[in-house]
């Protein structure tokens, strides 16, 4: 496994997941060892069961190794508590989900707002980074709109606005297109794109479809629990 | 953060408007209860004292049987006449006597009749009761001795027969006795036991004597001790002249009794606190009531709104702020809850005042110890769905649908 840079991002060594125990028990990660530099845009495939999604969760400190070690930004995440990864997740982390997951009846500005409410900015604030972060993601003078208001490619923008107002080190996203017909999808993979190439936001994103996967620089793909291929992705002709 | 999660209970409680308010009954009813007894009986128990300071310390009753309050109990003791009532009136001690004997009639007035309590007594009687005529005059000694069918009617005697015309000079049948109109005693209000106090036609003891009752009975006498005496000695004074007079052996109990008022406001404060005993039990058990349905309620609202938590705690909550924000709810709620059932509390309490004709007397402290009780249910019984919300798997929650 090649590490260039002496600090990378995200490191794996030696991370399993397990689930269950005894008989029953489940290897979701086995043994899996890899880096994510600061600006990647990276794609995770692989079939249902192959432990991407675990992967994606232990990445993003919602889910913790059984065994080995996680380093997020040189911090041991596997001996965090609850609460400290909480706040990994709030100062360094934004997370983009296949169904949005946004708060029904409360408009696109109070969503975007959520993650700032937890870092503890006042009002003014949190509303102008909110506006900030919707403008960047092409929603502006939605800002009062529901999400039931708004389309899916729409409430998909929303949830990335509200996964980058908090300034975020990396970009989670899991499906992020999943829900989506095909020319959304490409709106919102081009915009994921632009924010790695002009915000240098690293991007790790877990889908299923090649055309989606072929938006990163590089696809890591997993099956039955192991990283099986970590590539460079070509440019789109 | 804290406002930011009482403005969010707001908007979750105000989105759900019905459900709220049926969760928050519990504590609505169980607060205005309280509220709205305790107010009444502090009325109550205001208008009681007013009515014993009314009647003076220095007033003593005098009883037949060792009976002192309550039910009267079987034994039969020798009833008293008016002798003993002009010997008591000889005591030093003594300034003034009011035998009183009583009975129920119905009293007519031209076409009017009502049925009230017709008591017999002396001019003293009004004097001991600290009782003033409002309109004409009380009786003399004169007609007192010689049992004049002469009257003096209460408020409210005087209400149901005359209305608002003058009764003075007029003529009423007491049971076939026509008797004249002298005077109109001033309002009294509610007794100590809810009474109506003017409910009464008053009239020399020796007229009810001999022209209604045919009998020579005194049911009790008041007497008022004068200002310098202690009540210890003008008791002792009286019991010695009575027993005396009633041939009590040496060694042998009292057939009769002589009650203090200071008596008097000892069983009202022995039975004011065995009610705010009550009132705090009755308390104690509704705001339980109340406070496990607002539990209820919250983990029901945990469990729909588990996908919302993991939203939150994906984005960075931590367990102490989801924490926070349920726990605000549950507070809102129930402080929500102890406002409505004070406002309720209090406008049952002037209504019931306004019906048992007692005086209305909020207390501020009463309705900030409501108000500071249902804050209390809400931390106590919010802790519990809102540790669980906080507790949550964000990986799960996120999977909830």
């Amino acid at each position: 496994m090649p590490n260039p840079l002496p600090n990378p991002l995200i490191a794996f060594r030696d991370v399993s997941r397990s689930y269950g125990a005894g008989e029953a028990q489940v290897r979701a990660l086995d043994r899996v060892s890899l880096t994510i530099n600061a600006g990647e845009f990276v794609a995770i495939m692989g079939p249902s069961g192959s432990g991407k999604s675990t992967a994606m969760n232990i990445i993003g400190c919602l889910d913790r190794p059984t065994s080995g070690e996680y380093l997020f930004k040189g911090i041991p995440v596997q001996g965090l508590d609850q609460n400290r990864r909480a706040l990994l997740r709030r100062h360094a982390l934004g997370f983009v989900f296949q169904g949005f997951n946004l708060l029904a009846r409360q408009s696109a500005l109070e969503n975007v707002e959520l993650p700032l409410i937890y870092k503890g900015l006042p009002r003014a604030q949190r509303v102008a980074a909110a506006k900030a972060a919707l403008h960047k993601v092409g929603l502006e003078g939605r800002e009062g709109h529901d999400p039931s208001q708004l389309s899916g490619g729409q409430q998909q923008r929303v949830a990335i606005a509200r996964a980058l107002a908090g300034g975020p080190s990396v970009l989670l996203a899991d499906e992020p297109t999943g829900n989506l017909d095909s020319a959304r999808s490409h709106e919102i993979m081009r915009l994921l794109q632009a924010l790695n190439r002009d915000e240098g936001i690293t991007v790790v994103m877990v889908t299923h479809e090649e055309d989606i996967a072929a938006y990163a620089k590089r696809l890591l793909v997993f099956t039955d629990g192991h990283l099986t291929r970590d590539e460079a992705v070509l440019e789109r002709a | 953060m804290l406002w930011d999660a009482v403005q969010l209970a707001f908007t979750a409680i105000v989105r759900n408007k019905l459900r709220s308010f049926l969760t928050v009954l519990g504590v609505v009813i169980g607060v205005a209860a309280v509220i709205a007894m305790v107010t009444v009986g502090a009325g109550s128990s205001a208008q009681v004292s007013a009515s014993v300071e009314r009647l003076g310390t220095n007033v003593l009753v005098i009883r037949p049987g060792r009976v002192r309050m309550g039910p009267p109990s079987g034994e039969s003791a020798p009833r008293f006449k008016l002798k003993d009532a002009e010997a008591l009136a000889e005591l030093s001690v003594v300034g003034f006597v009011a035998p009183q004997a009583s009975s129920s009639y119905s009293v007519v007035a031209g076409s009017a009749n009502t049925s009230t309590q017709v008591t017999g007594s002396t001019a003293d009687y009004l004097t001991v009761q600290n009782w003033e005529v409002a309109l004409g005059r009380s009786f003399e000694p004169g007609e007192e001795a010689a049992g004049t069918a002469v009257c003096v009617l209460g408020q409210t005697v005087r209400k149901t027969l005359f209305g608002g015309s003058d009764p003075l000079g007029e003529t009423i049948r007491v049971r076939g006795l026509a008797c004249q109109v002298i005077g109109v005693l001033s309002s009294r209000g509610a007794g100590s036991f809810g009474q109506d106090q003017d409910d009464l036609v008053l009239m020399p003891i020796k007229t009810l004597h001999r022209r209604l009752q045919g009998e020579t009975d005194v049911t009790s006498i008041q007497v008022a001790l004068r200002k310098s005496v202690a009540s210890e000695d003008g008791i002792r004074a009286v019991q010695t002249l009575l027993r005396e007079r009633r041939e009590i052996a040496i060694g042998q109990a009292d057939n009769f009794s002589v009650t203090d008022m200071k008596d008097f406001n000892q069983l009202l404060s022995g039975v004011n606190s065995v009610m705010s005993g009550l009132l705090s039990a009755v308390a104690a058990v509704s705001l339980l009531v109340g406070g496990i349905g607002i539990m209820n309620i919250m983990l029901v609202s945990v469990t729909e709104r588990t996908r919302e938590i993991g939203i939150r705690l994906a984005v960075g909550a931590s367990g102490a702020q989801v924490l926070t924000q349920f726990l605000v709810e549950a507070v809102v709620l129930s402080v929500l809850g102890g406002t409505l059932g004070i406002a309720l509390g209090l406008a049952l309490a002037w209504g019931g005042s306004i019906f048992l004709n007692v005086p209305f007397t909020p207390s501020a402290l009463v309705v900030l110890l409501a108000f500071g009780f249902s804050a209390v249910v809400g931390v106590v019984f919010g802790f519990f769905p809102a540790r669980r919300a906080a507790r949550l798997d964000p990986i799960e929650a996120l999977r909830h649908q």
